[in-house]
């Protein structure tokens, strides 16, 4: 016993960047229809970054800011200078666009911070905390206040903020959006600075539990994209529930049957997914977009 | 207030409008009546600034506004409900009329737009009791009444409607046009598109028929209203 609370905590971290990961797939989905392949490119980079930041010498938190920005900055660039020149890009094309984008961002890094395996300590070191039987990583708390943090502030901004609500409009009525005076280009190239701020974000806080390296995002990327369809594509809650169950899902597989069985159950789930409830867990049926 | 030379718009190869040539002074209630397919939308999106238009000249307030991005006409003061009300459904009714006030609170914010919120819901009293619920879940009128708040919202001097009674029950259109005269009896000018030419010709002041992308006719709607041609064709009489 205490086999399962372990399991069902690693889980939860592991489910929490996952959950960031489904945020920028749903963001990008929102604005513009398409499936965002670079996303887990961006997640590769932003850990990539930060590692490499932390090697020559920044501080850690100094690290994660210049990853998140810098990833932040090609996310911008890539809507800015490819899709940006399409005439009115549909979902299709965006989505091809993306898988472009993504072997690009995957080489670029590969040919600016190498092949090998990077790393970097743990925020608050990584002495496990002992808690009653339960023994924590403390980047798990990390991972898992940060994705609070972030799911809260992601939805503060889409409720209350001028911008999160244009942008919701946009997704709704691109039309009647653009005849309130909301430029469609202005609200296309926030869900990019959006998704791929998190994306980084979320490569930057897994890092010190897994390691990363520049083959590292299809994977993660596959994961994000399944827990954003298990949860609803689209939708922000979705990709809390979604990211949380396929993270504790995965864990509880891993260390109930066979770590063999790990990655099959993202598949699995995305699969069942598909079959029975193609809206996701959340979904209602109903899309927004048309 | 609004001069419309030799406008020439289309789709892609396609062209719809041919030299369409109109004015609407400052004041007015105007009508513009047409079939489905004469290229009322068309008109409405290139005067909008969402269709770049092929050629011609379009002047607001001696303005040359024919170049410019739709942010940019609302901000100089003409506004359009688009056709089919186009509500943000999943957003509240609040939500819905501040985003009509967009340019207005972004980047920085008017303090006239507080005001303006209060003088849409006297307008339309209904919604305010429905602020916080999803515009999608309101009935059609309320949805025409919403995207009409919604226009109004920008402070527009000229206020475009496609079609405004489309798909709405004769009772609602009539409550429709009443506000809008109503509007216009406070000197808002108004260019409203129409099919079913009734309700449209009860209410304006000026008519302009538009048939295969060209006007055919213009006049006073009262004397619309007793052209022949046009009872036969638009008014079913
Ligand atoms: N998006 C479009 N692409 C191509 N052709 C269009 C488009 N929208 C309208 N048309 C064509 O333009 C003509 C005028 O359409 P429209 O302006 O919508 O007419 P109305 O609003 O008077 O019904 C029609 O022949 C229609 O088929
Ligand atoms: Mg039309």
């Amino acid at each position: 016993m205490g086999q399962l609370p372990n399991l069902l905590l690693a889980g939860l971290s592991t489910g929490s960047v996952y959950a960031l990961v489904a945020l920028g797939f749903n963001v990008i989905f929102k604005s513009t229809g398409a499936i965002n392949f670079a996303q887990g490119e961006w997640v590769m980079m932003g850990g990539m970054v930060a590692a490499a930041g932390h090697a020559a010498q920044w501080p850690l938190g100094l690290a994660v800011l210049l990853a998140v920005v810098t990833v932040m900055v090609t996310g911008i660039l890539s809507e800015r200078v490819i899709l940006r020149q399409l005439a009115r890009p549909g979902p299709l094309v965006v989505t091809l666009v993306m898988i472009a984008i993504a072997i690009c961002t995957k080489s670029l890094v590969m040919l600016v911070l190498g092949k090998n395996p990077a790393s970097l300590p743990g925020f608050s070191g990584s002495t496990p905390i002992d808690w009653g039987g339960l023994r924590i990583h403390p980047q798990t708390l990390w991972i898992i206040g940060i994705t609070c943090l972030v799911m809260v502030g992601a939805h503060a901004f889409f409720e209350r903020s001028i911008l999160g609500r244009a942008m919701r409009a946009v997704a709704a009525q691109p039309e009647a959006a653009a005849l309130c005076g909301i430029d469609p280009r202005m609200a296309m190239a926030l869900a990019f600075a959006l998704a791929a701020a998190t994306g980084a974000l979320a490569g930057a806080i897994i890092t010190p539990l897994t390691l990363t390296s520049f083959d590292y995002g299809t994977v993660l990327g596959f994961k994000g994209f399944s827990a954003a369809m298990l949860g609803g594509m689209g939708s922000l809650p979705g990709a809390l529930v979604g990211g949380i169950l396929l993270g504790s899902l995965e864990s509880l597989a891993g260390g109930l049957i066979s770590s063999h069985f790990k990655d099959a159950v993202a598949f699995l789930a995305l699969l069942l997914t598909l079959f029975l409830r193609p809206a996701g867990v959340l979904g209602k049926g109903e899309v927004e977009r048309v | 207030m609004l001069e419309v030379r030799s406008l020439r718009a289309g789709y892609g190869r396609a062209q719809v409008l041919h030299d369409l040539h109109f004015s609407i002074a400052a004041g007015e209630f105007c009508a513009l009546i047409g079939a489905n397919g004469a290229g009322k939308s068309t008109t409405l999106k290139g005067l909008a600034g969402l269709l770049r238009p092929i050629g011609g000249t379009v002047q607001f307030d001696g303005e040359p506004i024919e170049r410019l991005p739709a942010a940019r006409i609302l901000r100089a003061g003409l506004a359009l409900v688009p056709e089919g009300r186009r509500v943000f459904g999943p957003l509240s009714v609040r939500d819905n009329l501040q985003m009509g006030a967009f340019t207005r609170l972004f980047p920085r914010k008017d303090p006239g737009t507080a005001r303006q919120f209060e003088f849409v819901l006297e307008t339309f009293p209904r919604l305010r009791e429905r602020l916080d619920q999803p515009a999608g879940t309101l009935s059609g009128g309320e949805q025409q009444m919403l995207a009409i708040a919604r226009a109004l919202m920008s402070s527009p001097r000229l206020l475009m409607l496609d079609e405004p009674s489309m798909g709405l029950a004769p009772l609602v259109v009539q409550q429709v046009f009443e506000v809008l005269a109503n509007l216009a009896r406070n000197g808002l000018t108004l260019l409203v598109s129409e099919q079913n030419a009734t309700a449209a010709l009860a209410f304006a002041d000026h008519g302009h028929v538009l048939e295969a992308g060209r006007i055919v006719q213009s006049g006073t709607a009262r004397s619309l209203r007793d052209d022949p041609k046009v009872r036969e064709a638009y008014l079913g009489i």
